[in-house]
Order: C-alpha cells, then sequence, then structure tokens
C-alpha cells in the first residue's frame, strides 16, 4: 500500500499557502481585535485592551445600522433572485426556437467582473448622462437621483444585484428541475391536480433542497457585497449603501483604526458564520429527512 | 385548427418574452458599448440608444496609455499564473485526498472552503499589515507585487478547484492506477500519464474559472497594491476616483475588461454553473 506520508506531501504546498495567507490573517486579527491600536492616534502603539472594543461595537450606531443594511440588501435581493430565478428556469424547461442563444445571453451577467457591474449601472443611472434618470424623467415625470434620494441608491443596488445574480438562480434551478422524476408529476395530472396543486405539493417539496442550496450560496455572496455598490455609489448618500465591508474599509483605511476595525471584522465573520451556519443547518436536516423517508 | 393557432400564438409569446427579457439583461452592457463609442460634446443632451458615429479615441487613447499597458500585463499575468499554481495544486491535492488514507482528511476537505466563506472585508487588515510590515524580507515586502496576490488568491481559488476537481478524480477509477502501479510506474509517472490525461477536460474548466476569479477580483488587488502591481480592475475604479467624469474612456476600459470573460463564456458555457455553484447542484 502506498505510504501516507506521500499523500501528505502531495497536499503540503495547499495546507501550506491555506495556512500562511488564510490561518495567519485570522489568527493576527483575532490578536488585533482585543488591542487599541491606531497608527494616527496620539498613541501610536498597540495596546492590549481586552473586550474594550466589542463593548463599543454593541453600541456603535454607525456599525449596527451598516449590518442592518447588509441584512436588507440580503434579503430583498436574494428574494428577487429565487423568485424571478424560478420563473426563468420554469420558462426554460419548454422548447423553443433559439433556448441556447437566449441562455447564453442570460448567462452573461455571471462573468462580468463586479466592478465593471458597477460601471455599467453608474453610466446607466447617472444625473446627466444615464438614460434611466432621463427617461424616467420624461416619461413618467419621476424625478430619479441615486447621489441625492436615499431608497432610490439602496433599491438601485438590489436591482443591480438581481440583474447580475438572477442568472446563478435560474442555471442552477434549472439544472435541478430538469433532474426531477417525471412519475409524480404524470400521476398528479392523472389524478386531476391543478397547477397550482401541482407547484405547491410536489415542484416545491422536490426542489427544496436545490433552493436552499442556492439561497446558501447566493446570501454568503450577497453578505460580503463590496465591489459593485463601491462602483456604484461608493456607500452613499450618505451612508444609505454602506454595507459591511465598506463600513469596515472605511473604519480599517481612512481613519486607521486597526484594533476597533478587527474587532469589526470578527464579530461580522462570527455573524456570517452563524447565518450560514443556521441555513446549513437547515439544508442538511432537508436532506435527513428525504433519507428517512 | 384552432389547436394550432394556440400553437403559433404559445410560442409566438415566448419568442416575445424571451426578447425582452433579453433586452433587459443586455441593455446595461450595450449602454456602456453606446458610451464607449461617444465623444464628450455626443453624451450630452437626450440620452440616445442608436449608434449613427463611432468615435475611437476612448479605445486608442486608453490602448495607448502607458498606465493601462501596465495595469493589462500585470492583470494577465497574475491570473494566469495563478490559474495555473491553482490547478497544479489542486491537482496534487485532490489526488492525496482521493487515493491516500490520510486521517481526518474529509475534515480538511470541509475545511478548505471556509477559507472561501469568509467576507473577504475581514481580511483586508490583516492581509494589509502582513503584506506591508511582518512578510518583510530585508527590503523585500510582498506588498505591491505581483507573487503577493498570485499567492493570495489561491485562498479562495484552491478550494474551488479542489471541491471542483475531487469528484472527477474520484470517478476515475482506481484499478488504473494500480495496473500502472503492478506494470512499475511510481507514483509521479501514474499522476502524469494515468490521471492527467484522464481528468484534463476537468481541469482545462477548473483552469478557466480560476483564471476569471483571479481577473476579476478588485478588493484585495486595490488595497494590497500601490503601484507596481495595479490590475485592470483596479485601473477601471481609478477612472471615478481620479479622472472623475470622463465617461467615455471609463466606459471603453469597462469593455475592454469585459473581452476575456466574454471570450470564457463563448468557451465554457455549460460548466459554469457547476463551477460558480462549487458542483453542489449537478446538471
Amino acid at each position: 500500500m502506498r505510504s501516507s506520508s506521500v499523500g501528505w506531501l502531495f497536499l503540503a504546498p495547499t495546507l501550506l499557502i491555506l495556512f500562511v495567507f488564510g490561518v495567519l490573517p485570522f489568527l493576527y486579527v483575532l490578536v488585533i481585535g482585543f488591542t487599541q491600536w491606531n497608527s494616527f492616534a496620539a498613541d501610536p502603539e498597540m495596546r492590549f485592551t481586552g473586550a474594550d472594543n466589542f463593548r463599543r461595537l454593541v453600541f456603535d450606531d454607525q456599525f449596527l445600522y451598516s449590518l442592518w443594511l447588509t441584512l436588507k440588501f440580503a434579503f430583498f435581493a436574494v428574494v428577487s433572485e429565487i423568485v424571478l430565478g424560478y420563473f426563468l428556469a420554469q420558462a426554460f424547461m419548454r422548447d423553443f426556437p433559439g433556448k441556447g442563444f437566449f441562455r447564453t445571453i442570460h448567462t452573461l451577467p455571471l462573468v462580468i467582473a463586479p466592478i465593471a457591474v458597477g460601471a455599467t449601472w453608474r453610466l446607466l443611472t447617472v444625473p446627466g448622462l444615464g438614460p434611466l434618470p432621463y427617461y424616467l424623467n420624461r416619461w413618467f415625470g419621476y424625478e430619479f437621483n441615486i447621489s441625492r434620494y436615499i431608497d432610490q441608491a439602496f433599491f438601485t443596488t438590489v436591482v443591480m444585484d438581481v440583474w447580475h445574480w438572477t442568472p446563478l438562480v435560474t442555471l442552477t434551478l434549472l439544472a435541478a428541475l430538469s433532474s426531477l422524476p417525471k412519475e409524480p408529476f404524470e400521476q398528479a395530472q392523472i389524478d386531476g391536480a391543478n397547477r397550482f396543486q401541482i407547484f405547491w405539493h410536489i415542484t416545491l417539496p422536490l426542489l427544496k433542497p436545490a433552493i436552499l442550496a442556492t439561497v446558501f450560496i447566493r446570501m454568503m455572496d450577497a453578505l460580503r457585497t463590496v465591489d459593485e455598490v463601491w462602483m456604484l455609489t461608493g456607500g452613499g448618500p450618505g451612508a444609505a449603501t454602506r454595507y459591511i465591508g465598506l463600513h469596515i474599509w472605511r473604519v480599517v483605511f481612512p481613519k486607521t483604526d486597526y484594533g476597533y476595525g478587527s474587532a469589526m471584522s470578527l464579530i461580522t465573520l462570527y455573524l456570517t458564520i452563524v447565518l450560514c451556519w443556521m441555513l446549513y443547518a437547515g439544508l442538511v436536516a432537508r436532506r435527513d429527512l428525504k433519507r428517512a423517508d | 385548427m384552432r389547436h394550432l393557432r394556440n400553437k403559433a400564438s404559445a410560442s409566438l409569446g415566448a419568442i416575445l418574452f424571451w426578447l425582452i427579457s433579453s433586452i433587459v439583461t443586455l441593455l446595461p452592457i450595450y449602454w456602456m458599448f453606446v458610451v464607449s463609442a461617444r465623444s464628450r460634446v455626443q453624451l450630452f443632451g437626450s440620452p440616445s440608444f442608436l449608434i449613427t458615429s463611432f468615435f475611437t479615441e476612448n479605445y486608442t487613447s486608453t490602448v495607448s496609455d502607458p498606465a493601462f499597458q501596465r495595469y493589462m500585463v500585470n492583470s494577465i499575468v497574475i491570473a494566469t499564473a495563478n490559474a495555473v499554481l491553482v490547478t497544479t495544486l489542486a491537482l496534487f491535492a485532490t489526488y492525496a485526498l482521493s487515493r491516500y488514507k490520510l486521517p481526518g482528511k474529509e475534515n480538511l476537505f470541509f475545511w478548505t472552503i471556509t477559507n472561501r466563506m469568509a467576507p473577504p472585508a475581514v481580511f483586508l487588515l490583516p492581509l494589509f499589515l502582513l503584506y506591508t510590515q511582518v512578510f518583510v524580507v530585508a527590503d523585500v515586502r510582498l506588498f505591491d507585487t505581483k507573487i503577493g496576490l498570485i499567492l493570495l488568491y489561491c485562498v479562495f481559488n484552491l478550494p474551488f478547484a479542489i471541491w471542483t476537481l475531487r469528484g472527477m478524480i474520484d470517478a476515475i477509477p482506481k484499478e488504473l492506477d494500480e495496473a500502472a502501479f503492478v506494470d512499475g510506474a511510481n507514483t509521479w509517472q501514474v499522476l502524469t500519464k494515468v490521471i492527467l490525461p484522464l481528468a484534463k477536460p476537468g481541469l482545462a474548466v477548473t483552469g478557466i474559472l480560476t483564471w476569471v476569479f483571479a481577473w476579476n477580483e478588485y478588493l484585495f488587488a486595490a488595497t494590497l497594491t500601490s503601484v507596481h502591481a495595479r490590475t485592470i480592475t483596479t485601473g477601471l475604479a481609478e477612472f471615478v476616483t481620479v479622472t472623475g467624469t470622463n465617461w467615455g474612456r471609463m466606459a471603453a476600459t469597462a469593455m475592454l475588461t469585459l473581452v476575456p470573460a466574454l471570450l470564457v463564456l463563448g468557451l465554457a458555457q455549460r460548466h459554469i454553473v457547476a463551477g460558480l455553484t462549487f458542483g453542489a447542484v449537478k446538471e
């Protein structure tokens, strides 16, 4: 039998890189989180302050607001993507001329760099240049200016995310739909079930694992959105679209508040893990139930 | 007869639906192309979607800009080196995970993916400090170097590559390895002569997607470089903050940033889904 030391040798470079550039930064941020360290402060030295940063975070309105915004953004974006993606996937289940062509078009936004997605939407929405504010005003008399109105800015980032990521949901749900067994549907039709009953009692339960997996993946990504929003609104107007990634960046770089920024990073990481774990637990529980049947 | 007419109107409705949906999908990109084809003067007034003339200067001045050229070369070097490194290391790692009895290997396999789940903003600060102050040998720092970004991108690309390759390596029958060992081949020969040729399609797709991920990355490239190792995505962001309102050139730069992604879409369309979802949903 081959010796396991050769196996470890094959794994070694991967583990080394993941340790140095993945684990080490985490350990480092874990240490800094418990210190007071701001290179622009009167006392620029790193000083151990225990849980002070975390105590401050609990009452930090800006941080809590940013967290709330991020959750709101992720919720609106992911729910719209799942609903829209499901309908598009169902539409793709039928045969029609030019299906492959339309599928390629609907895959396009996925491969675009997030920063370029932000640039695209900025060009669409910039007042005085973009067609969106111009035609909304001309046809409906609606004043659209995302650098002025907070709700408009927020929902524009949501729409941008939906535009960027609905294709992913469509394609994953399409794959799941086409792998569903045919018999339950045929049987239901024989039994005279209507379309809604078929959807509610057969399609949805069968599709649940795939939907949850997609929600899991999309949620993880939506929570850490930075590039697109940075390019589109820069976090503004005010702090209206300053999602958690942008907020951490602001605390860490322009303000150089290293200790506090590290504590913030740790809490964000913790909350992300808890949220993802809850989703994942839901996912696994479903699968176990299915196996038990 | 009525049945036929219904069918015809249904497919007409379907085509109409797909046309509208496609227009919504393509419109933002098309508008960017329109802007990239116009001079500053043409951009004033009512926004028209028709392209009547092509203002090539947006493209020529971008391509002849030494900064843009450097960013482009950096991006190509970083993405290519990262794709090659990641694919090679992931092949080694998945071979080990698939063929050797290693204690705790399934935990290790799951642990790799957690590296990809973490929000990148969390690691901005520690990496910035490590790159500028800790990983320093004499005068050499990792900050603002291509190698720094190449190694860092492994943290999120390696787990992806390992998760997509695992299934493919597992699917290669172990009997093939055994037969080669009986014939007197060593481990290296088995890996390169038996596994590699059979895993080639999977390796190609993994490599291509890794390349796109590295090409598209912005946040770390923006914070861990300053002059020498800046990439095309950071260049695009600079257009907003530095030159402000030169929309035509910004659009042209963004269009040029898209080109590789569009090529990849043509090459690996079917595999993109599996790739982006870590193969969680099988097609």
